[in-house]
Parts: structure tokens; sequence; C-alpha cells
């Protein structure tokens, strides 16, 4: 059994009057402890909706979550508002992508550490701040003592962002969830963060679910990858397998589409026609089918099921016409 | 194929920091400090760097919406920084920008044929109403929108098409060069390769001549003819976008390839990262001597904290490779190693 478990997971979003949308549409996936899972996908494809439901935070007013989310084998959407909130903070960890919008920028970042620390471990209030230096220290943060007396608008964007780290790292927990953790950032910056990330991962073993739209930092970064597209999940593979062979005509189209600095000259893109916003809803075949290449009427009617194929189980595609392995 | 439509010669463009009830100016953030380029007619010059590094006000001095501290501009032999305000509006119509947020940069309760009509309106083409709006009609679907595009208004449109009407919008007047200030970054990654093959037809049917400002390396290779490598208000590198990416010269330029995020696991793996401390530097207060010595991995004792580098050919580079760092040869040939880096610092 994984640490993580979500299965059949469905967000809908209902307004007053308005019509009901289905934001998550049955996704499953799963993370061990020590891995780096990938949510993938564009805009509106759900991937900070499902990340927002696991930890509990998408308003109660107006939002109906089904399926089952197990972390350790409870499912964290039978909990109670407040059992939810002893876990997150100490088992559950989140980073969010703006590091200026998730600090608090009244208080300094010593007292956003001990805030936690207290809270969740019951350190004394001198136990907490000497964490709390150790913590900064930890993820890299020149001169932790005096930073520690700082405010948010005194750190650069890199900084703010490992202070966060800091903060979710604080109680060890055993997952986290990064929602696009570093698209704010500098490409340098950004490098340094994920390493921060992924060494932590590896040292402790804790789980991660790295939400990005980034293939490049999904090739650098996870282990196991979950391609979504309009809430449900289209591909499922491991890192190598997924870029190797890359089953679903979404994800060989994104790939194609992607410039990368180490093509070849002249290498012309291959772009994916249309927007995200022309689609076709689930029940009626794939969402993706108005923008595929090779879609014809098989792709336009009843449910495509996420399958494997003969070259592993681990690597799952809802395609009617996968992409050839080896072409 | 020496026609060069934009050049640029020691830019500056500094911003007064003011303080005190007299508002005193008590120093300058020097925003770009000294550039010069040249973008021949029909190519693409693309301006990569970090946030904070100049770029964006480089394009924007480019057109005068930034005014210039010092240096001149030229537009195919016209002076623009000499022009007055009446013989500037007229000259406008020559250069155009494409910005970032194409919703940001239309008006939302304008429809998109009123608010493309409006430019040839301002600079009285010749025709009037009903030939504009044959014109706007014919390049909205130029930039492949639906015929009924023009009597919609902005947020009726997706970001891929909104992008499209920003392009046809900087079209309208029949420019020679377009400014593009990350003309795709707030794009899906789907629709990123649609605009930007968009931009390259259109540069080959009109003849246009860019100025591509980004922070994703991928993309500027993918689209530049030249590229040019900013950090704190200088260039540090300018090369042809093959020769620059194969074999990078400026520890800058190396350490921003080597972190540019590839998707590909195996070359992932395989890839060495150079790692650089810290931050930016303020570009009020910038370090003496070369602007990188305090992040460079290859410092050396004093002639880096002394003198500042000059764009300058090296042996063994094509000539039109140029790179602002005293040691760039030996760092090619391994004479300076590196200093270790602490990862996490």
């Amino acid at each position: 059994m994984s640490l993580l478990e979500v299965e059949d997971l469905r967000v809908r979003f209902s307004r007053k009057g308005g019509p009901t949308t289905t934001a998550v549409d049955g996704v499953s996936f799963s993370v061990d402890a020590g891995e780096v899972v990938g949510l993938v996908g564009e805009s509106g494809c759900g991937k900070s909706v499902t990340s927002l439901a696991v930890m509990g935070l998408l308003p109660r007013r107006g939002t109906t979550v089904t399926g089952s989310v197990r972390f350790d084998g409870t499912d964290l959407l039978t909990l109670s508002p407040g059992q939810l909130a002893r876990r997150r903070g100490s088992d559950l960890a989140m980073v969010f992508q703006d590091p200026m919008t998730s600090l608090n920028p009244v208080l300094t970042l010593g007292r956003q550490l001990t805030e936690v620390l207290r809270t969740h471990t019951g350190m004394n209030r001198s136990a907490a701040k000497k964490e709390a230096v150790e913590l900064l220290g930890r993820v890299g943060i020149p001169d932790p003592r005096r930073r520690a007396g700082e405010y948010p608008h005194q750190l650069s964007g890199g900084m703010r962002q490992r202070v966060l780290i800091a903060i979710a790292l604080a109680c060890t927990p055993r997952l986290i969830i990064a929602d696009e953790p570093t698209t704010a950032l500098d490409v340098t910056i950004q490098a340094q963060v994920l390493d921060l990330l992924t060494a932590l991962v590896r040292e402790s073993g804790t789980a991660m679910v790295l939400i990005t739209h980034d293939l490049g930092v999904v090739a650098g970064t996870c282990d196991r990858v979950n391609v979504l597209y309009a809430g449900r999940v289209v591909e499922q593979a491991g890192k190598r397998e997924l870029f190797a062979e890359p089953r679903h005509r979404y994800t060989t189209g994104l790939l194609n589409a992607v410039p990368r600095v180490d093509a070849p000259e002249g290498t012309a893109l291959q772009p994916v026609p249309g927007s995200v916003r022309d689609l076709l809803p689930w029940a009626q075949g794939c969402a993706f089918s108005p923008r595929c290449g090779v879609a014809d009427e098989g792709c336009r009617s009843g449910e495509i099921a996420l399958s494997g194929s003969e070259h592993g189980a681990g690597h799952r595609a809802r395609c009617v016409h996968p992409a050839e392995v080896g072409v | 194929m020496n026609d060069v439509l934009l050049s640029v010669r020691d830019l500056a463009v500094h911003y007064p920091i003011r303080s005190g009830i007299l508002q005193r100016t008590v120093g300058a953030v020097k925003a770009v400090d000294g550039v010069s380029l040249e973008v021949p007619r029909g190519t693409t010059y693309g301006l990569v760097g970090e946030s904070g590094c100049g770029k964006s006000t480089l394009g924007r001095a480019v057109l005068r919406l930034s005014e210039p501290t010092a240096g001149s501009v030229h537009i195919g032999g016209q002076d623009l920084l000499a022009l007055r305000p009446e013989a500037l509006r007229r000259e406008r119509r020559r250069l155009q920008m494409v910005f970032q947020d194409p919703l940001a940069s239309l008006d939302p309760r304008q429809t998109v044929e009123s608010a493309l009509t409006e430019p040839m309106a301002v600079h009285g083409l010749p025709g009037g109403p009903s030939a504009w709006r044959t014109r706007v009609r014919g390049l909205l679907d130029r930039v492949g929108l639906p015929s009924n595009a023009g009597s919609k208004y902005p947020h009726e449109f997706s970001g891929g098409q909104r992008q499209r009407v920003g392009i046809a919008r900087a079209l309208v007047l029949d420019p020679e060069l377009l400014v593009a200030d990350e003309p795709v970054s707030a794009l899906d990654v789907s629709v990123q390769a649609q605009v930007l093959v968009l931009l390259e037809e259109l540069q080959r049917d009109l003849g246009l001549t860019y100025l591509v400002i980004a922070h994703d390396l991928a993309v500027v290779k993918h689209v530049s003819t030249t590229v040019g490598v900013m950090y704190l208000g200088g260039l540090v590198e300018e090369g042809p976008s093959g020769p620059l990416y194969a074999r990078p010269l400026h520890p800058y330029t190396r350490a921003l390839l080597s972190a540019a995020p590839v998707p590909d696991p195996v070359a992932e793996a395989k890839r060495e990262r150079i790692l650089l401390t810290g931050d930016l530097p303020s570009p009020a207060d910038p370090p003496s001597g070369c602007r990188f010595r305090t992040r460079c991995p290859w410092v050396q004792p004093t002639r880096c904290h002394e003198e500042r580098p000059q764009l300058r050919v090296v042996d063994g580079h094509t000539a039109d490779q140029k790179v602002a760092c005293h040691f760039a040869e030996d760092i090619e040939a391994g004479r300076i190693l590196p200093r270790e880096v602490a990862p996490a610092a």
C-alpha cells in the first residue's frame, strides 16, 4: 500500500442558479514514501484543484468532493475539519506558487516558522526559535539568525520560496504537495529550489506530489508522472517511459510543441491546434479529440478507459489510437 | 545583406532615486547601462536574461516608451532620440510592440475591430473607415482568427487567440520593427508553439524585423537569428543562436543554459549544473568591474573587480560571437577552474 492513494477523485463546483462544473473527473494516482510524483497539465486541467482537494483546502460551500484520498490508511475526505487541520502542517504540507501571497507580510519569518512548530509539536518559545533558525539554514538561507527577524518583503523571490519550503518542512511532514513551486522564479533560482526539494525528499523519505506545467521540470525531478487533461488522467507512466515512449496523443503533441534549448538548429515546432477550451465532455468520448490529428468516430463516443499496454502495466494511456511504441 | 534596420549605441536608461523632503536625486537605478546592438532587416534579435536584468526596459527604450538617459537608437538611419514629439508619433508607425498580457493591452470595452481600426484613424491612413475595416478583417484572417472575431470583445477569446489579436493590432500600421516582450510566456504550452509559428510565418511573408524579449532560453533560441544575453543592465554575450547555445562562452550564459530544464530525463540526468551563489545585485549599486563577479564561479582576483569587460571576439569562435569576460579563453580551455559552490548556498 502506498503512502497516499487517491482514488476516483471527483470535484464539482456548483453555483446558485449556474451550471455545475466538474473540475476533477475521476482522478486516481498513488505516491510512495521517498518518491516524487508529477501531475502535469495546462491551465484548467484540474491539477491544482486535485491538490487542494487532497489537502482539504477547497471551500466547503458549493463544492462536492467524492472518491477517496487515503493517507497512510485513513481517508482524509472523511475527517472532520479539526482532525484535518491537525494533519496539515504536521503530516501533510504544501508549497504554493507565489511565496509573497502565502507569507504574512506583517509577521517576521521567524514568527511564521515558530507558529507552525508551536502549534503542531508543542515546543516552547525558545526551542521553537532555535529550530526555526536551524530550518532556515537547512534550506540554504545565509545568515539565518538575522533573517529570522526580517519580514517577507526584505527577501528576494527565491529566498521567500525557500522560507515557504522551510515552513513546509518544519514538522517533518510525510507528504509535501508542491504546486508550481518554481514557476515564479528565474531559471537559475528554479534549479536551486528544485535541487533543494528533491534532496530533502531523498534524504528524509518524504513523499512529494509536484504539480507543474513544465515538462522540463518533470524530466528533471519526478519519478512517476500523471498527465492531466480536462480533469482526467490521460497518461500515467514512469518518467523514462513517458518521455521515451509517450502514448497519448496529447502527451506526444505537447512534447513536439515545446521548444528545447538542446534542439538542433532549424527544428520546426509542431503546435497542437486549438486551445484547452475546445473540448468534448468526457461522457461523449475523448476530451482531447477536437484538437487531435488522428481522432476519428471511435474517439467521439462512449467511455475511453485508461489502459495499459503489453509493454508494462505501469504505463497506461486513455487513448483509442495511442502512438506506436518505438516509432 | 548588411541592411541594418535597428541600431542601438551605448544606450542607457537610468531611473533617478529621490529622497528627502527636497526630493534630491541621491542615486540612480541603472536599468540599462551601455548596451549596443544591431538588428539587420528581416532577422530576429532575441534578448534573454532573468528578471531585473533590464531587457524589458531596453525594449521600451528602443521605442522611446522609456526615455533613454544616454546613447542613440537609429531605425533605418533615422535617429529616434532626436525626434520631436510629433515627428516621433509619425515614426512610431514603423515600430510596434507586442505585449506579454494581451488582455491587459486591449481595452475591455472595445470590440476587436474598433480597437484595430483606431490606430489607422489616428495615423490618418488613406481610404477611410470602410477600407480600414477591410484591412482589419484581412489581418484577423491572416493571424488565424475566425471571421466573426472583429465584432467580439477581448474577454471572449482564449489566451492564444488574444495574443493573435495583439499581434494583429501591432501589424495594423504595417510596421517594419516589432518589439515583442515575452510574447508567449502567458500562454499554455500547447498554444505557445502556435504563436511562435505564426510569428515566423509573418516574418517570412511580410519581411518583418523582430526584437524578441523573453526569459525562456528555449523560446529565444527557437525564434532568434542572433541572441543577446543580458545581466544587470548590460550584454554579457551575443552571437548567432546556434553557436551561442552550442558553445556558450560567458560564465553567466553557461549557468543559464545549464539550469534550463529539458523535457528529456536522459539529458536531465547527465547534465552538469553550474550553480550560482546568491541573488542578482541591486542595479542601483552594481558591483565594480565585472557585474557578474559577485556570483561568478570563475571569478579571479583584481582584474574582475577593477575593469568592466567589453564585448570582444574570442579565438576559435565565429567572429559574430562576442563575450564580455576577461577570462573567456581560460575558462573554456579549463585553465581556470570554478570554485566550489555549496549547493544550497
